[in-house]
């Protein structure tokens, strides 16, 4: 890594504010091809409103924003969905009472046979669905016709990261991906987007959570109401450390860090 | 239940399979009404042909209303205005041939354009202002009747307009062999193609889509506003449909004559296995819903009993429905 890739997406001094009151100041961060770019605050730091621009709901109110290494902006959500930005929601990521296959294609089914008789192909469907969330190191899941709410919790998110991948995704925002699973499903959700970033995708990870961001991230950025409280590499500050930043005081430090490691188990 | 859960093999692991699917609870409250009216008036006439043409064609009239009315319920949204569009239809019908001796399908296609506007304006409403479709679909069905009755007092200063002259529109709508209405033929047609449409089309996908999470599936790409405009628009045109067929049937053009519809399409697509919230059902279920209504309401009338009873045994049916539905959609979740 002494010479990174051109990021594909990259915040120079960007402020947005609302209505006169600012919710994110002067931020500086670049997201490359296959780095775990994390995002840690608290609630209220500003992670949705970062969200919100590197995923073209809202545009930056000053500063520069870079797409693929030149000054731009995104149109729309749908402009940075067609330029490979995508968001895997977690509470909203899949439909429960629908097959894997059919979330999987879930408005871009494919399809087989000629005029009137044109309909969806649910084989290659399921196929492609097993396939890619094997890809991604699931391998529980067989049978396309599978209802998705018989899976577990990282399994679904899985399923949404592999469907955005599958259509062309390069930069995945993840936003609390681990933010309601179990210590089990927190693990493979940590994995997934290890297999993602060694695959050469970019990942921003949005948590609250220190333990998570330092076990996969390769980039930090902390942010607290607005401000930009650190921003560092991989390796340069310990779990701890980050935590204090996060939270801002020792005591709650020593709190936080009792009840993760109990958490953790190891 | 563990223990005869890994005990299942072979064709018991296949019977789990069919009572996963969302059409099991409807299939089978229909072969239990069936077996008890069966038993108890088979000797009435309820088994003859003619018992059977009888609750098929009642079964028929309310299966072509259900079909599109589950595909709105399968799409997260309710219809209530069907019942008052088959009743406006009934009078563009009998008004246009009845009382003006004009061609009938100009009836059709009046009532037709009228229904399709209503089913148009339900959806705009509904997306538009995001309110919840039960009341804005009971504003509909109150303005729709409402409108309809004053226009039918002004043109023919009746509610009702009797001698429909049969042409060619109700030898389509109204054929009948012994006496099996060709509306069965109808319900057949029409509920393949949905079928076929909901589970084999990237619109059916949508529509699940749709109704399971609305924002997930926006997210996702599927246009939902426009889908379910679509859904409301066919919910009407069904009710035209029947609207038609029920005015040739009776020969007589009534502003009340779809009010039953109301509820009891509704009770159809529940008995049948659709999830009240949307996302989940099956319109193979819904016809099994249709197929209860139409067997209890001529098994009570074979029987010689009062037909009110038709209602309780329904309302039995339909929280029976309810309850059960709830348990399979959690067994096929695996919990």
């Amino acid at each position: 890594m002494t010479q990174p890739e051109t990021p594909i997406l990259e915040l120079r001094g960007v402020t947005k504010s609302f209505l006169g009151v600012t919710a994110v100041s002067n931020l500086t961060l670049a997201v490359r091809p296959g780095r775990v770019l994390c995002l840690l605050g608290e609630n209220g730091a500003g992670k949705s409103t970062v969200i919100k621009m590197l995923t073209g709901v809202e545009r930056p109110s000053s500063g520069e924003m870079l797409i693929d290494g030149t000054v731009s902006t995104f149109e729309s959500p749908r402009d940075a969905r067609d330029r490979g930005i995508a968001t895997v929601y977690q509470e909203v990521g899949t439909l429960p009472l629908m097959s894997v296959a059919r979330n999987f294609v879930l408005a871009a089914e494919p399809q087989k046979g000629r005029g009137l008789f044109r309909r969806l192909d649910l084989e290659a469907a399921g196929r492609m669905a097993v396939e890619r969330l094997k890809e991604l190191g699931i391998s529980r899941v067989t049978d396309g016709g599978q209802l998705v709410g018989t899976l577990s919790g990282g399994e679904r998110q899985a399923l949404a990261i592999a469907r955005a991948l599958h259509f062309g995704a390069r930069l995945l925002v993840l936003d609390e991906p681990t933010a309601a699973l179990g210590v089990r499903e927190s693990a493979t959700v940590l994995r997934l987007i290890e297999r993602v970033r060694d695959s050469g995708v970019a990942v921003v990870f949005i948590t609250h959570n220190a333990y998570h961001a330092h076990s996969v991230g390769d980039d930090f950025v902390i942010l607290r109401r607005g401000e930009t409280l650190d921003a560092f590499q991989r390796g340069d500050k310990q779990v701890g450390k980050i935590i204090e930043l996060m939270a801002g005081g020792a005591e709650l430090q020593s709190l936080l860090s009792q009840s993760e490691k109990h958490a953790m188990g190891r | 239940m563990a223990n005869t859960q890994t005990q299942q093999t072979g064709s018991s692991g296949v019977w789990r399979r069919l009572l996963h699917r969302p059409e099991a609870g409807g299939a089978i409250s229909a072969l239990l009404v069936f077996a008890f009216f069966a038993i108890l008036a088979g000797h009435n006439g309820f088994l003859s042909l003619l018992g059977t043409a009888y609750w098929l064609d009642t079964a028929s009239e309310l299966g072509i209303i259900a079909i599109p009315v589950g595909m709105l319920m399968i799409g997260g949204e309710f219809d209530l205005s069907v019942g008052a569009v088959v009743g406006a239809t009934s009078m563009i019908v009998a008004i246009c041939s009845g009382s003006y001796g004009l061609p009938g399908w100009l009836g059709f296609t009046l009532a037709a354009l009228f229904g399709g506007g209503v089913g148009l304006a339900n959806g705009l409403i509904v997306v538009r202002t995001r309110l919840p479709s039960f009341i804005v679909t009971l504003s509909t069905m109150l303005m729709v009747t409402g409108s309809i009755l004053g226009v039918s007092i002004a043109l023919t200063g009746s509610s009702s307009i009797s001698a429909i002259p049969n042409d060619f529109l109700g030898v389509l709508v109204a054929y009948k062999w012994h006496e099996f209405h060709v509306s069965i033929l109808y319900w057949v047609l029409f509920g393949a193609a949905a079928i076929y449409v909901m589970e084999r089309t990237s619109f059916g996908n949508w529509v699940y889509a749709t109704g399971g999470n609305v924002l997930t599936a926006r997210l996702a790409g599927v246009p939902t506003d426009r889908v379910k405009v679509i859904l409301f628009i066919l919910s009407s045109l069904g009710a035209v449909m029947v609207g038609t067929i029920e005015t040739y049937n009776f020969q007589n053009g009534s502003i009340t004559l779809g009010a039953q519809y109301v509820f009891s399409g509704i009770a159809a697509c529940v008995i049948g296995g659709v999830l009240l919230t949307g996302g989940y059902g099956s319109l193979l279920g819904t016809a099994f819903g249709a197929t209860t209504y139409g067997i209890v309401s001529l098994g009570v009338f074979f029987l010689g009993w009062n037909a009110d009873l038709t209602e309780l045994f329904i309302g039995m049916l339909l929280l029976l429905a309810v309850i059960t539905n709830n348990r399979l959609r959690l067994m096929a979740m695996g919990r």
